[in-house]
């Protein structure tokens, strides 16, 4: 079955070792600003969220290609680009809403996230599983049981302070 | 080869700089970070110069391996001429400014002079920029952090900042990065304040090349696994690096009360899991956070809870604080942690330093020594966490006559106070010390006292001592890289074998601060965690640079040897109690009376304590005086220092 990259921002820490990992795995050096995932801080919160392609169903990207470079990959289903018809207009940077299309302006070219061909190492070295890889199905069966545990918690705490009082 | 990182030399009399490469005989020599710092500063900065003049010499740095592909190597290092001490300033800080100034295309930053105005330095892609910081003069560590992102319009921007407190010239003033992330010791943020530079601001998008590029991935992720399998490590990632003050201090070894005590009572609010109820239940359950790259992430995130910055949000608070606003002065209420761990952030100030020297001037005042008039009616007993809250705002901003004093550091200020003050100043080359209490570890002792930077608990401390590991594993990791077959021993009281431990100990941290890893993925505390002999193959794939655990163990010799140059030549003598390698009496005088059974009535053996020196030398190669050998220094190549090679 298909499987999708996942991001639960309460549990990153922001270290940023997925940037480092997807830049020397794609481009073999160290260099954040080219790594398909980046994480966006609000340090004076403590806030992080690590921003990937979503590999959309109805991609934006993929839509405002004037050129139809862009497509689904038939065997890990994410979202990729064709860079023997590519043009280089950048469309897809401006379109996405995520900010996950990315332009290289060393190579004067968009990138954007692989999956690392069905072995994501975002994934793979995130410590915390602030971002998975999982089957699609997983997903929601997975936030379902985090939200639960959320609600079952906050009840035995209402229960708690209810008999205190 | 894979090592282009430069080095940046920067004049702010003249605004004038100049780049140049590191040449790689240099690197096999000293490696980078705080090895190479400690050869630059040798170099650079002239013979008893002011440590506030123009003419002190400031270096900020990362390590080797600084954002490559090796887990937590985003260590900060900071080195000039200490205005606290007058001998070595070291310090050193996590967070992701060294990463972003390699991605800027710098290593080391060699910065001399003193700008007219208030200044900052804008680093961008190999191009070097002073600007105007006056706008900026005034304002606390993040204010300063955030207003250079707003100016430059890049939320990406990392700075090493000062806050009021280095403006104040306050001699324990730290550099700050980020929320919590400080170069604490031995006053860094003074020598910024000094010369005008609020902050160096770096932003980079270059490549950092990698040697090879997925062989140090895979590697990586061993070394990860290496590192995160260790107990030691889960506890802290879960806790914070204060999971270790609750168990030192049920077995008697927290300082309290100056140094009347070494345990502190009614302490349970300060446990770390009373704390993750009380300040950190709004930050969710995954609330830690980490340095760039690291998979330990012992910073805790918190709210204030109460009091007059109730709901502020901060980072931490370390060990250090529990000890500098818990244990010393005697203050037990979470809250007041808190809040000073928060003020000392903004202000830019070493908690170790402040809580100290304020929880001195405690046991000062509760003796007699200062009285009202000199603390402005400010009723400065133990426990009272008001007065230890407002001390803190007096001292950075220099406000009364007492703030003014202790703002100096502690002993220019036991001059000023007289009357036997100084005695109670718990200190080594004028640096104050942990408030861990080594009456009952002599290896801890030990390396206090003979650290380069004044008393010191990062720099050679064998703490793998408190877990009375097996012999066998001892001699597994104190034999490596070079053979060691003299005694050891598991007791952590015992005084035998002491000497090659902390010998042992400040090797690796020299090698470990200037490779730019936290200590944390070391054997700072477990057996387990990558040594000497893991390290050779992380440099391999990220660098190219061939070196054996033995030439590391050299090159971090060779460092600690150019530290020790630098300190004899400002002054350093074996038994001065101001600048040498000597104790506080009260080790040697008063026994400690609370804890375990085996700790109560125990203190530092004088004699036993010489010999330790004695024999700490021995390995060093040092003579009876501490001074390096001709011999030593020609096994090392020291003997042309200085040799102005950069």
């Amino acid at each position: 079955m298909e499987k999708i990259l996942t991001v639960n921002y309460e549990k990153c820490t922001g270290c940023r070792l997925c940037e480092l990992v997807c830049s020397v795995k794609h481009e073999g050096v160290s260099n954040p600003s080219k790594s398909r995932i980046q994480v966006v801080k609000w340090e004076d919160e403590g806030r992080y969220v690590p921003m990937i392609c979503q590999q959309c169903e109805d991609a934006p990207c993929q839509s405002v290609c004037p050129v139809g470079a862009i497509s689904r990959d038939k065997e890990f289903g994410f979202m990729k680009v064709n860079y023997d018809v590519c043009i280089g207009c950048r469309s897809c940077v401006s379109i996405c809403p995520f900010g996950a299309m990315n332009y290289n302006t060393m190579a004067r070219k968009v990138f954007k996230c692989d999956l690392c061909d069905g072995d994501p190492q975002c994934a793979r070295f995130c410590e915390v599983k602030a971002i998975e890889f999982v089957t699609a199905d997983k997903v929601s069966s997975l936030k379902k049981r985090e939200g639960a545990a959320r609600q079952s918690a906050a009840g035995k705490q209402a229960l708690a302070i209810e008999e205190r009082a | 080869m894979a090592l282009d990182r430069k080095i940046a030399y920067i004049d702010l009399s003249t605004g004038k700089s100049e780049i140049k490469p590191i040449p790689l005989e240099v690197r096999k020599k000293f490696i980078g970070g705080r090895g190479l710092d400690a050869y630059l500063l040798f170099n650079n900065a002239p013979q008893g110069c002011d440590p506030l003049g123009p003419e002190n010499t400031l270096i900020i740095s990362g390590g080797l391996l600084t954002a490559t592909c090796a887990s937590a190597t985003s260590r900060t290092h900071i080195m000039a001429k200490s205005p606290l001490t007058g001998l070595l300033g070291s310090t050193n800080m996590g967070g992701f400014f060294s990463a972003e100034m390699a991605w800027a295309d710098f290593h080391h930053l060699v910065i001399t002079g003193k700008a007219e105005k208030p200044v900052y330095l804008w680093i961008h892609n190999g191009q070097i920029e002073i600007r105007d910081a006056v706008k900026l003069w005034g304002k606390s560590s993040t204010e300063t952090q955030w207003a250079i992102r707003e100016e430059l319009g890049d939320q990406e921007i990392k700075s090493a900042v000062i806050g009021q407190a280095g403006e104040n010239l306050v001699t324990y003033a730290n550099v700050m990065t980020g929320i919590k992330n400080a170069g604490g010791r031995t006053g860094m943020g003074c020598v910024m304040g000094s010369k005008n530079l609020k902050a160096v601001a770096v932003r980079g998008t270059m490549d950092v090349k990698i040697a090879h590029p997925l062989e140090a991935l895979e590697f990586n992720k061993k070394f990860i696994e290496q590192i995160t399998t260790a107990k030691v490590n889960k506890t802290q990632g879960t806790l914070g690096t204060h999971f270790i003050w609750g168990a030192t201090n049920s077995w008697g070894g927290i300082r309290t009360r100056n140094f009347q005590f070494n345990q502190m009572e009614n302490a349970d609010e300060l446990e770390p899991e009373s704390l993750d109820d009380i300040a950190t239940e709004t930050m969710g359950p995954y609330h830690m956070t980490g340095c760039f790259g690291c998979q330990v992430h012992c910073r805790a995130q918190y709210r204030i809870p109460s009091g007059p910055y109730a709901g502020i949000y901060n980072e931490g608070p370390e060990y250090t604080s529990f000890g500098a606003f818990g244990s010393e002065p005697d203050c037990n209420k979470a809250e007041t942690v808190l809040t000073a761990n928060y003020l000392v952030n903004q202000y830019g100030v070493d908690n170790l330093e402040i809580g100290s020297i304020i929880s001195w001037a405690m046991e000062l005042y509760e003796l007699g020594i200062i009285t009202s008039k000199e603390t402005d009616g400010i009723d400065l007993r133990f426990s009272n966490a008001d007065a230890l809250i407002e001390m803190i705002h007096r001292i950075c901003t220099r406000k009364g006559w007492l703030g003014n004093v202790l703002a100096d550091g502690g002993i220019p200020a036991s001059e000023k106070i007289g009357k036997h003050s100084f005695d109670y100043l718990i200190q080594v080359k004028g640096m104050n010390n942990l408030h861990s209490d080594e009456r009952a570890t002599p290896g801890l002792a030990l390396n206090i006292a003979t650290s380069s930077r004044g008393s010191d608990h990062l720099r050679s401390r064998p703490a793998i001592d408190l877990y009375h590991l097996p012999e066998s594993v001892l001699r597994k990791i104190y034999s490596s890289p070079v053979p060691y077959e003299g005694p050891l021993s598991s007791d952590s009281m015992e005084y035998i074998g002491k000497p090659w431990q902390v010998f042992w100990q400040e090797n690796c941290y020299m090698a470990v601060d200037s490779i730019g890893i936290c200590k944390y993925h070391t054997t700072f505390l477990g057996a387990t965690l990558p040594n000497f002999e893991d390290w050779p193959r992380a440099i391999y794939l990220n660098t190219g640079l061939e070196l054996t655990p033995k030439d590391i163990w050299d090159a971090a010799e060779r460092s600690n040897n150019m530290e020790r140059l630098f300190n004899l030549r400002e002054g350093l003598t074996r038994y001065d109690l101001v600048k040498g390698d000597m104790l506080n009496h009260r080790y040697f005088d008063e026994p400690c009376l609370r804890g375990a059974p085996d700790v109560i009535g125990i203190m530092i053996d004088r004699k036993k304590f010489d010999v330790m020196v004695d024999e700490f030398y021995g390995h060093h190669g040092w003579d009876k005086e501490g001074v390096p050998t001709q011999a030593t220094l020609t096994r090392l190549g020291l003997e042309q220092e200085p040799t102005h090679l950069l």
